[in-house]
């Protein structure tokens, strides 16, 4: 879209400046609000922090020692900083279950949740945006009920329930899909990893057994996953059409005489790419909680299993990092999406 | 105004009925138009059906909460060895569990697990949100400015990861899933608060007691929180079915409830190991948190519709 220049003046830029550093300011004090959530977390709630990170069978020594790494004797304000410090350096601690630092692990196991979430917010996109509109234009009619049904039943299942039953159906009893992991085992490790998500790199590398195994895997948590975006999406598509729908040039295009489906899709479509485009964003930034709980039931390696299971061992620095980094990454989807409609956009100038 | 006017009769002591009393066209008291306007925001819920289902069903969760010794068929923690994993029958209507527990009287029980967590959260976040809300419209300026930037770290982080780190750092159990549930659902409805407060502030009956020399807190306590209350209510309904996945979903991490107490999703997480060869053991809970969970859709979406026609 060319931008229309209209030409700014000093003061129209200046203004325009002072939004720009209100803003960074503003993210600045959100992100040090993130790290001082996830700092509450890990050394103030917990009764007793140096039990947090080596578990109750400890003796007097290594306790002493443990309770100096972590600073503790120092003020809460000097330990914030430090905290602060190290995660500008890459540093999050290390897991005390895999040995490995944390930054390191959640690398490792971010493509695998990258590759599920991409592919679920397509799924998501692709039928929930036809399904929004459709449903808007045949309002109250057969398929706005079916849509309404499709939302409420997104919005009130648990998605880890909806995953289980699913595996129940599709893997126990029809044998469709593969079973936990992102692929079958006897082809682990089989393709050299580009880009990290296996369907790419099995493409590439030609092995088409890889690549079937592979997507049996990805199909179901995906979908189930894809589902929900589904739900939420065409609500939103629908409301945003409704809202098109009732405006006064949609009147002057009908009477102009162009046929219905040229008004839907020329004109009014037109008008809510951009705010369809936020839904989306915001849908993938949203598939980050949702992955948690599919990862844990289809045992996919990403950062909802891993996680889990630094909850499950107790694992405070593992817990800590993870939901810091999801925390970083929703805030970056959300300052994204913020800045692409505000670009986008022009009545937003 | 005095409440000279009551049920049965009117200001001159002619009888009336109560229903002639409510749909009266001018309300005589102050009270007369209160339960006016409750009476015909009733009528105009009834017409919204899947709102009345939602709220029979979030009906039904209370009484089967509070009847649970009686509706329950067996004792929900009697482990019998020699019936585990027995498939729904007239013994066991849905069936038993891993342990010979009879999988039915356990969701009548889990019932009570879940109305807690719902009521509890609801206790705890409305006045948060309420308090903050209110304080940081009415005050403007800089409070505000601190007061949402502390709103918005919260919503920084996705609902149900924020409450797992919270969860796991004060350590598994029920009341701890409820403290870490309540702090990631404040902030809407601090939002919503402050959004109402800031449209009051302005408003000339707040100068009236201002200029009468009424004290900040007065001002907020007395009369900018009751007028936020009613959409603080509605939202703290609409987002009542969240609420209820969270837990469920905390409780399938083995963050919620601990065993052997009976909780919905702890159920599924359990019976997981199972599901293959005893599919009840999981399908039974999870319908349970579903239907849940859409009854307070289904009422929360009725409710919103009724108070802002604009959002249908």
């Amino acid at each position: 879209m060319p931008s229309v220049s209209i030409l700014p003046g000093p003061r129209a830029r200046r203004a325009r400046l002072g939004r720009l550093a209100g803003r960074t300011v503003s993210l600045a004090l959100t992100l040090l609000g993130l790290m001082a959530l996830t700092f509450l977390m890990g050394r103030l709630l917990p009764a007793d922090p140096v039990l947090a990170v080596t578990g109750f069978e400890v003796d007097r020594a290594t306790y002493d020692r443990v309770f100096l790494e972590l600073g503790l004797d120092r003020p809460v304000w000097q330990q914030f900083l430090a905290y602060v410090g190290g995660i500008f350096q890459g540093d999050l601690g290390r897991s005390t279950t895999t040995g490995q630092p944390v930054a390191v692990d959640l690398l490792r196991v971010f493509p695998a949740t990258f590759e599920l979430a991409l592919t679920a917010a397509l799924v998501g996109s692709l039928l929930g945006i036809p399904l929004g509109i459709v449903a808007a234009v045949n309002r109250d009619r057969m398929i706005d009920h079916i849509a309404r049904i499709i939302g409420l039943a997104g919005y009130s299942i648990p998605i880890f329930w909806m995953g289980l039953m699913a595996l129940l159906v599709f893997y126990a009893k029809l044998r469709w899909v593969g079973a936990s992991g992102r692929v079958d085992v006897y082809y682990e490790g089989l393709v050299p990893s580009r880009t990290g998500l296996l369907l790419v790199d099995s493409a590439i590398a030609g092995d088409w057994a890889v690549f079937r195994s592979a997507f049996a895997h990805l199909i179901l948590p995906a979908s189930i996953l894809g589902y929900y975006s589904t739900a939420y999406i065409s609500r939103m598509a629908r409301s945003f059409m409704l809202e098109q729908l009732g405006q006064e040039y949609i009147v002057a295009a009908r009477a102009k005489g162009l046929p219905r489906h040229a008004v839907v899709w020329r004109h009014a479509f037109k008008n809510i790419r951009v705010q369809l485009l936020t839904v989306v964003a915001l849908v993938f930034a949203g598939l980050l909680d949702g992955t948690v709980l599919v990862e844990t039931v289809f045992g996919w390696p990403g950062v909802g299993q891993y996680l889990t299971r630094g909850l499950q061992y107790n694992d405070m620095n593992v817990v800590m990092g993870t939901v810091l980094v999801i925390g970083l990454l929703f805030l970056a989807m959300n300052t994204i999406t913020d800045w692409l409609y505000r670009r986008l956009d022009p009545r937003t100038r | 105004m005095s409440g000279t006017a009551r049920p049965g009769s009117d200001s001159l002591g002619r009888p009336q009925g109560l229903r002639a009393w409510l749909d009266a066209e001018e309300p005589r008291s102050l009270r007369q138009a209160r339960a006016q306007r409750a009476w015909r925001g009733w009528q105009a819920f009834l017409g919204h059906r899947l709102g009345v289902v939602g709220l029979v069903l979030v009906v039904g969760l209370v009484l089967v909460a509070l009847l649970a010794p009686w509706l329950a068929t067996y004792d929900p923690l009697i482990q019998v060895m020699d019936e585990r994993l027995q498939p729904p029958s007239a013994a066991h209507w849905l069936g038993t569990d891993h342990l010979g527990r009879d999988i039915y009287s356990r969701i009548v029980w889990g019932a009570r697990t879940t109305l807690r967590i719902a009521v509890l959260v609801a206790v705890i976040v409305a006045p948060i949100g309420l308090a903050i809300g209110a304080t940081a419209g009415y005050l403007g300026g800089i409070a505000d400015e601190i007061l949402m930037r502390v709103t918005d770290i919260f919503l920084a982080f996705p609902g149900l990861i924020l409450a797992l780190g919270f969860a796991a750092a004060l350590g598994p159990g029920i009341n701890n899933a409820i403290i870490a549930i309540a702090l990631t659902a404040w902030p809407p409805i601090a939002r919503l608060a402050r959004a109402e407060a800031l449209t009051i502030r302005g408003s000339d009956y707040i100068a009236a007691v201002r200029l009468q020399g009424a004290s900040r807190t007065r001002l907020i306590t007395r009369h900018v929180v009751p007028m936020c209350l009613p959409s603080v209510v509605v939202r703290v309904t609409l987002n009542m079915a969240g609420v209820i996945l969270t837990a469920a979903g905390l409780g399938f991490l083995g963050l919620g409830a601990q065993p052997p107490w009976p909780e919905w999703g702890a159920m599924v997480a359990v019976g997981r190991q199972f599901m293959f060869d005893s599919p009840w053991v999981v399908a039974a809970p999870g319908i349970a948190i579903a239907v849940i969970s859409l009854a307070f859709n289904l009422f929360g979406d009725a409710l919103r519709d009724m108070l802002d026609p604009r959002s249908m």
